[in-house]
């Protein structure tokens, strides 16, 4: 376990002038973590890391919290379930830090909330999935826009059957977040007398999707539903298009993870076209709010340099979020006091760069915000296209639509550049 | 029917393609008692090398797969070196601390990937990526018959070299008795040296291989590890010919499960034959 702390931000401190030597002189907040920085989760990871760094260097900048700089205690959790609990342990007995922020994603993040809730220590918590609905800790809050656990599958088929769908396949990969989707989606389903005609779950390592998709285009589905993890993304996407779908199609994707990623993106190119898929942020006009273009030009010049995702639209823009409420919350209640924090947190609405953000009683957001978006008009191996309004049109929730589902899949899939071009900068 | 007949095809593709990345195993495991964990860390770094080539210079992956094979061969002459002098020379419990060797061999490769690619994942480009061949309904991957064909020649050629060669030749004797080898004056480290070179050699090609049938991360070298050892041990260790029946019978197996019975169940598909197939023979398919 190798500790990594972060005091750039100390060298923002010293030009501040005037109120450095008070600021230098107190002793630092200490924000403790755990953040996968190998591992399959370390993409994600490391994105998030980088928007959590830009909030505290300019948090430092500003004069810190309370008079006092913010410092980042980051250990590297390896993407394992297994490493997080002791970490965590260590971060409060050992470092005595003052504040948590939970890792990203959900398997990381599932065996702290027992340690959590013990302790009655808030946490903050980083693209988790539903982790705390059996826990019921309430000094839990999630920085992801996910909101009721049902809206998820509930938007994507909303969208679906709008477009006349009327019976679904749902592929799923067999890992925890995954399955919590393929449930939500089964549910909702069945409550609206979608009958399922295909649903399998793969295994982790599964190399070749060929004979899958085979299986599943025999079944001749309206609906697609896919819950997958970002390597097998990228394998579906590529047998979608060798083998063929069929033309009973409306809508294909759902919760496919890996598509937010530039290099994923990148790599599969035009292969997205078509696929309507969740997101959390897009250069949608819809999408920008205060500070929303200032953080992405400093995580655009500073992902250069710390080899982490171009673009890093999915996670790094909440990570910066978590830090802003923090920052709102320490600053209102003038305290590290955690019971106080979260009682803010829980009764007041939130000014993010992602918008606002109400948290409901088990600390995910009272609405959704998470989007359903179709990707146009993608050419193959360009990342900065991704920058671009146009490409991936916001189709959910209502307030930030920029566009209509174009259905069916293939004949959504068939429609080139010319048809949509790209719709200048998005300001990223 | 449909379904199952287009199962089995695309079954032999993928066998075909499971015995390339696991023949270079049954060199170094089968033939010299090697315990060669890192071969599936070796298999993803030359995907890195191809993906190099392919995206600097836009080589074919497969020729690019070429090109790296002779520093493959030096890296695997280096390796052997390496764990001969420190391990294998040393006595008797060296297959236990020969294992904890290439595990550390395979986590230095995993993170050296890291530091130089990040974590995220890489595929490369070439002309028969994403394209498929139609016979009516029916569409064959044409990446898939691409790695079938290379798949396919790579193991033929590496069982004629190692049945029909001198060196080849050589390297099966001191798989057979490196004693009576030794007494006829041969050194058996070199021998089993080269041959632990033209088992890492031919995970250039494999490498290439990999990439073109799905993109590559750093961590994957962990999804074939469990594969390639149970092709290999299915096989009868060191059998050229069984790693590709084996490699085959796997890959219709786990394409029907895939197709007509459940994803969930494939994984269980390999070991579950594997100890099928143990039970029946214990000394695997082709194994003497």
């Amino acid at each position: 376990m190798k500790r990594r702390t972060f005091l750039g931000g100390a060298m923002a401190v010293a030009v501040v002038g005037h109120g450095s030597s008070a600021l230098a002189q107190q002793p630092p907040i200490k924000i403790g973590m755990s953040m996968p920085q190998t591992g399959g989760l370390a993409g994600g990871g490391k994105a998030s890391l980088l928007g959590i760094e830009i909030w505290r260097d300019d948090v430092n900048a500003k004069g810190g919290l309370l008079g006092r700089k913010v410092e980042l205690v980051v250990y590297d959790d390896k993407s394992s379930a297994s490493e997080t609990p002791a970490i965590y342990a260590k971060l409060v007995d050992v470092d005595k830090v003052d504040l948590l922020f939970a890792p990203y994603a959900t398997v990381p993040t599932a065996p702290i909330m027992p340690f959590v809730k013990q302790r009655g220590l808030l946490l903050m918590g980083n693209f988790s999935f539903q982790v705390n609905s059996k826990v019921g800790h309430d000094m839990w809050f999630n920085n992801a826009p996910w909101g009721p656990a049902d809206s998820w599958a509930a938007s994507f088929l909303d969208l679906a059957q709008k477009a006349g769908g009327k019976n679904m396949a749902l592929l799923t990969a067999d890992q925890e977040f995954a399955q919590n989707l393929a449930l939500t989606a089964r549910d909702v389903a069945k409550k609206r007398n979608i009958p399922i005609v295909f649903d399998q779950v793969y295994p982790p390592n599964t190399v070749e999707f060929s004979s899958i998709i085979r299986a599943l285009k025999a079944a001749k589905p309206d609906i697609v539903y896919v819950a997958s993890y970002p390597p097998d993304s990228a394998g579906i996407l590529r047998a979608v298009n060798e083998i063929g779908i069929g033309d009973s199609v409306k809508i294909f994707g759902g919760g496919m993870v890996g598509l937010q990623f530039a290099a994923v993106m990148s790599n599969l190119g035009s292969l997205l076209n078509g696929v309507v898929n969740y997101n959390t942020w897009l250069p949608e006009k819809s999408m920008y709010f205060d500070g929303t273009k200032e953080f992405f030009d400093k995580y655009t010049k500073r992902a250069v340099e710390a080899k982490v995702d171009p673009l890093g639209y999915y996670l790094a823009p909440f990570g910066y979020a978590m830090g802003q409420m923090i920052e709102a919350a320490v600053g209102a209640t003038k305290s590290l006091d955690q019971k106080g924090i979260a009682k803010y947190l829980r009764e007041n609405e939130h000014k993010t760069i992602v918008g606002s953000i109400a948290f409901s009683a088990d600390g995910e957001r009272k609405e959704t915000a998470t989007l359903q978006a179709q990707f146009r008009g993608v050419k193959d191996k360009d990342i900065e296209q991704f920058r671009s309004s146009g490409r991936q049109v916001i189709l959910f929730p209502d307030k930030l639509k920029t566009g209509e589902l174009i259905s069916p899949f293939e004949a959504a899939r068939n429609l080139g550049l010319v048809a949509f071009p790209a719709q200048g900068q998005g300001g990223t | 029917m449909d379904l199952l007949l287009g199962a089995v095809v695309l079954g032999v593709l993928l066998g075909c393609f499971y015995a390339a990345v696991s023949v270079g195993l049954s060199v170094s495991f089968g033939l010299l008692d090697v315990p060669h964990v890192a071969h599936p860390a070796f298999l993803v770094l030359a995907s890195y090398g191809v993906y190099q080539l392919n995206e600097s210079y836009d080589i074919d992956p497969l020729l690019a797969g070429l090109a790296i094979t002779p520093l493959f061969f030096v890296f695997g002459l280096l390796a052997y070196r390496v764990y001969y002098e420190t391990f294998e020379r040393r006595g008797s419990d060296a297959a236990v601390r020969g294992i904890a060797f290439f595990f550390g061999i395979a986590f230095i490769i995993e993170v050296l990937i890291i530091l130089q690619f990040g974590v995220d994942q890489r595929s490369v480009s070439a002309t028969y990526i994403g394209k498929s061949w139609r016979f009516g309904e029916f569409r064959i991957p044409i990446r898939q018959l691409v790695a079938f064909a290379v798949a396919l020649a790579l193991t033929v050629l590496l069982a004629v070299y190692l049945s029909k060669t001198f060196m080849g030749r050589a390297i099966r004797a001191v798989a057979q008795d490196e004693e009576a080898l030794r007494l006829m004056g041969a050194n058996p480290v070199r021998i089993k040296q080269f041959a632990f070179g033209i088992a890492t050699a031919v995970l250039g090609i494999a490498g290439a291989l990999l990439i073109i049938v799905a993109p590559v991360e750093p961590t994957l070298d962990r999804a074939y590890i469990g594969r390639t050892f149970c092709v290999v041990v299915m096989a009868g260790l060191g059998s050229i010919s069984g790693t590709l029946i084996a490699a085959i019978i796997l890959g219709v197996a786990e394409s029907i499960v895939l197709t007509l019975f459940g994803a969930s169940w494939a994984p269980a598909i390999s070991f579950a034959m594997l100890l099928g197939v143990l039970a029946v023979r214990p000394q695997g398919l082709l194994g003497r």
